[in-house]
């Protein structure tokens, strides 16, 4: 059953592992954003997990080493904005992209000499006779255990931030660090750890990237997906579920015109190339205006430093 | 235990010397970097900051490249540095950059055997107001649906990137070229070229252009209305409001000022040092301008001396991946870790440190 050359139940398939690096990005970032902070470092982060996870990955002969060690890397980029915007109060904007810039350098730098090897293979989680089921199967219980983890971690954060006392605390600090402060909350703390989750997360999905989805070092490989990944917490309103949802617009988006590429359609490949771009403009657009109101939702404190003068 | 105590106003020696002071430490945490690498530190320094000006074997060549690499990187700058004290981040000036080369390459190429000089001015204009389009993008989603303009400007940089591999695999190709990708050398066609304009000193129109927007950029924030109206804008946003500033009518100002010396960067580096419309033809320099504005502390006169810095540090960075075989990529992380010790620093214009007993809060 194919359509114009593509098989639709491969498609959704592909779908699911596509978004899986945004995807892990946004929702790092929601947290972080629900503290109150904006990083707009996530595509530096990114593309430090990335390489980092590469190259721990080829050291350790083991993928899930390299996911550790993109989480890590993700990570201690992130303390990095923390510490300058947390302590040192500089302007969350400038020292975000300050992150982008600087992991960008950093990583092609670390990664000389990585280019053109092949890295551990992700293993499949072996769901036995669900895989065998016929288009759901290919769809669903076929994929490597990242992409179940990727929603497993979603749904955490979903039920941490709904139903928990550290959830409540966390989005206290993000609609008024005043307030938050004033119950004696440690605003300046929390944040940091909401900080180094949204790193680690970011990093995490970067090593996805160079991991799975591509799979092999090449300069700038995460190719502005922490970028879309903010511009997906936008889009989910902030919601966890909506990141899902959002991700896999995107992913589907993503696929849809790899697949176009290859089976040679009719639309030159740098106008399909830029079509995930622009269509995540357009639901920025469409979500930040008229009923959308996206901005409604957005927390209170988002991007304000914390500076306790009492 | 430290202790931050706001000032009253933010201190003038320091505003002045934090830049200098970010510079030091990121010459320190540099050489570690390099130290790291394998090589000799103060060496590396030494390649990056001395060899291009004073070296007697390289000075000759790498002199010029100064005034090449500031151009664009001040045209830029200048223009971000207005948005960015309005509190309006336009991030996106590589593609706006782009753009501008496009449009001025596509006016020039669509007029291509007409030997007058008047061809090079309409360039000119054409860059303008690439530069200008790609920008208000931005700047009208912002005013229209309040979309943000930080995600929109960037996201654009990769579609312009997509339309420049478009532009010269398909539209704007040499068609005396072999097939290969790329566009006819604009900078060899008479009627087109940006060439040299004093030997041997690198100066060329962009360069000018640079000089006088830093002047002109000079008297708007000082004199000006405007200019008053972006600072106010920026400090004291509700105040800004109540005295009739109109943040649309500023927003679009902002971003389309920077859109346009972006893309007028883009066609003087199109006609001249670049050449030509090629998939490469973007080097970043909308990125590093971003540093160049933070560096200047956002004043047009520091912007000049940040932007002839960071070109030294891009000729630097050539000529220690030549030398010393440094990867070129360290360059970059250098850059980037400039922009982080500035921002740092940057609190001890408006913060005291002060050493306190620990009490309870």
């Amino acid at each position: 059953m194919d359509i114009g050359g593509i098989n639709p139940a491969i498609l959704i398939a592909s779908l699911m592992v596509a978004s899986v690096p945004i995807m892990l990005a946004a929702i790092g970032e929601l947290v972080v954003e629900k503290a109150g902070v904006l990083n707009l470092g996530v595509e530096g982060m990114m593309i430090i997990g990335a390489i980092c996870g590469f190259v721990l990955a080829v050291y350790s002969g083991s993928a899930v080493m390299g996911f550790v060690g993109g989480a890590l890397g993700g990570a201690v980029l992130s303390l990095v904005f923390g510490l300058l915007t947390q302590f040192m109060l500089t302007n969350q904007v400038a020292t975000g992209l300050a992150l982008t810039l600087f992991g960008q350098g950093l990583s092609s730098m670390i990664g000389q000499g990585y280019n053109g090897i092949k890295p551990p293979a992700t293993t499949a989680l072996p769901l036995g006779p669900l895989a065998e089921i016929p288009v759901l199967g290919t769809i669903l219980f076929r994929h490597d255990w990242m992409v179940y983890t990727s929603i497993l971690i979603i749904a955490a954060v979903w039920a941490v931030l709904k139903y928990t006392r550290t959830g409540l605390i966390l989005r206290a600090v993000g609609e008024s660090h005043d307030a938050a402060h004033a119950l004696g909350y440690k605003v300046v703390r929390i944040r940091i750890f909401a900080i180094l989750f949204g790193g680690a997360m970011a990093g995490l999905g970067g090593a996805y990237v160079s991991l799975v989805r591509v799979p092999q070092w090449t300069d700038g490989i995460t190719a502005g997906a922490g970028w879309i990944a903010l511009a997906i917490v936008v889009f989910a309103s902030w919601r966890p579920w909506r990141v899902l949802i959002g991700a896999y617009l995107f992913g589907g988006i993503t696929v849809l015109q790899l697949n176009l590429q290859a089976a040679g359609a009719a639309i030159p490949v740098e106008y399909l190339s830029m079509s995930p771009y622009l269509i995540t403009i357009l639901v920025l657009v469409i979500m930040s205006s008229g009923r959308g109101k996206a901005a409604l939702n957005a927390p209170a404190a988002l991007g304000q430093n914390f500076h306790a003068s009492r | 235990m430290l202790r931050l105590e706001k000032r009253p106003s933010p201190s003038r020696t320091w505003a002045w010397a934090t830049p200098v002071l970010a510079v030091v430490l990121t010459m320190i945490a540099g050489g570690i970097m390099f130290a790291a690498l394998g090589k000799d530190p103060v060496e590396a320094i030494r390649t990056i900051f001395w060899d291009p000006l004073f070296n007697p074997q390289f000075a000759s060549y790498s002199r010029p490249q100064l005034l090449v690499k500031a151009g664009p990187l001040i045209l830029i700058a200048v223009g971000l540095s207005l948005g960015f004290r309005a509190g309006i981040w336009n991030i996106g000036a590589e593609g706006q950059y782009i753009m501008g080369a496009i449009f001025a390459a596509g006016v020039g190429l669509a007029l291509y055997p007409v030997e007058t000089r008047w061809v090079f001015p309409l360039m000119v204009v054409a860059g303008i107001f690439g530069g200008w389009l790609w920008a208000m993008i931005p700047a009208v989603l912002k005013t229209r649906f309040n979309t943000n303009e930080i995600l929109v400007s960037l996201l654009l940089v990769y579609v312009a990137q997509n339309i420049l591999a478009s532009m010269s695999l398909g539209l704007l190709r040499n068609p005396e070229g072999g097939g290969f990708p790329g566009s006819r050398n604009l900078s060899q066609i008479p009627a087109m070229a940006n060439p040299e304009l004093i030997a041997g000193t690198g100066m060329h129109w962009g360069v000018v252009a640079a000089f006088v927007v830093v002047i002109a950029a000079y008297v708007l924030l000082q004199r000006h209305i405007l200019g008053y109206h972006i600072k106010l804008a920026g400090q004291a946003p509700r105040a800004a409001r109540f005295a009739g500033v109109n943040p649309t009518r500023l927003t679009v100002l902002c971003m389309g000022i920077s859109g346009a010396l972006a893309g007028m960067a883009g066609m003087f580096e199109v006609t001249g040092p670049a050449g030509q419309i090629s998939i490469d033809f973007n080097t970043g320099y909308g990125f590093t301008a971003i540093i160049v504005a933070f560096l200047g502390r956002l004043n047009p006169i520091g912007i000049l001396l940040a932007g002839l810095l960071m070109a030294l540090t891009y000729i630097g960075g050539e000529l220690a991946s030549f030398m010393l075989s440094l990867p070129s990529a360290a360059i970059q992380a250098f850059q980037g870790m400039l922009l982080f010790f500035l921002l740092a620093v940057d609190l001890l214009t408006n913060y005291r440190i002060r050493l306190k007993k620990r009490e309870i809060a």
